[in-house]
């Protein structure tokens, strides 16, 4: 799936690598606990999550993710966009809660097991 | 013995921000290096696990990155408060982080299993009130 494709079905508000938007993706996590993040996913291309704060970028920069989902309505502040633009991370928001954001997309036909 | 490529790095430990910088800098000369994808992020997630360990429990610390022909060795060492039962916190879900880090994504004991996890060899070596060094190795 195009990363452009999930922001059309989250109806999400890219807010970097726009450019970076007709990538191909094919599996998502969420979580808010960057430790879960780190020590259970493994080859996940975005990463669906309602914390804010500079490590959410670092930890997706560490697992190579390719773009960053905040639910919940959640901003990333200017110096996370900073970070993830140095690493060509397509960041995007969405008013959708987690469960439902992770649903959309699962039910669009991004899960884990049609790679 | 021959010369080998080393990387040093000063963990600031009075700033959450910017923990990982180390890791990012790893990252980055593994990947000048050539190393292959799955090598340079095996490191990368144990020496940043690591390295926010460094931040949250021991005030910073110091991580040397070695590498040698055969593999790629990461050593952190702090002066914090020492590891008191290394065993219990080698346990899975075992924390000790203080709330305001659990609410930053982080803190939830899964950090050293993590490590070890990723790593081919873990040594930890920690005394009370003197500091921790620990010493990972992930073949190449």
């Amino acid at each position: 799936m195009k990363i452009s494709k999930v922001a059309e079905i989250l109806e999400a508000e890219i807010l970097c690598c726009e450019e970076l938007a007709d990538s191909e993706v094919c599996s998502a996590c969420g979580s808010d606990m960057m430790s879960d993040v780190l020590a259970f996913v493994k080859d996940q291309a975005v990463l669906l999550t309602g914390l804010v704060n500079t490590q959410v970028i670092r930890t997706a920069e560490m697992m190579d993710m390719r773009c960053i989902v905040f639910v919940r309505s959640k901003k990333p502040s200017e110096e996370m966009l900073e970070l993830a633009k140095k690493n060509g991370m397509v960041v995007m928001a969405t008013e959708r809660r987690m469960y439902e954001a992770c649903g959309m997309l699962y039910a669009n036909g991004l899960n884990n097991y049609n790679k | 013995m021959s010369e080998q490529l080393q990387f040093t790095f000063d963990v600031n430990g009075e700033n959450f921000t910017s923990a990982g910088e180390a890791s990012v800098a790893t990252k980055k000369n593994l990947r000048m290096l050539g190393y292959p994808p799955d090598i340079i992020r095996r490191v990368a997630i144990a020496m940043y696990e690591g390295e926010i360990n460094m931040v949250i429990h021991a005030g910073g610390g110091f991580a040397t990155v070695t590498v040698y022909p055969d593999k790629i060795e990461i050593i952190l060492k702090d002066n914090g408060p020492g590891i008191a039962d290394v065993a219990l916190a080698m346990k899975e879900g075992f924390s000790t982080a203080p709330e305001n880090i659990r609410s930053l994504g982080f803190g939830a004991g899964m950090g050293l299993p993590n490590m070890k996890k990723n790593t081919d060899t873990m040594t930890i070596e920690s005394e009370l009130g003197v500091g921790t060094t620990i010493t990972m190795t992930v073949n190449t």
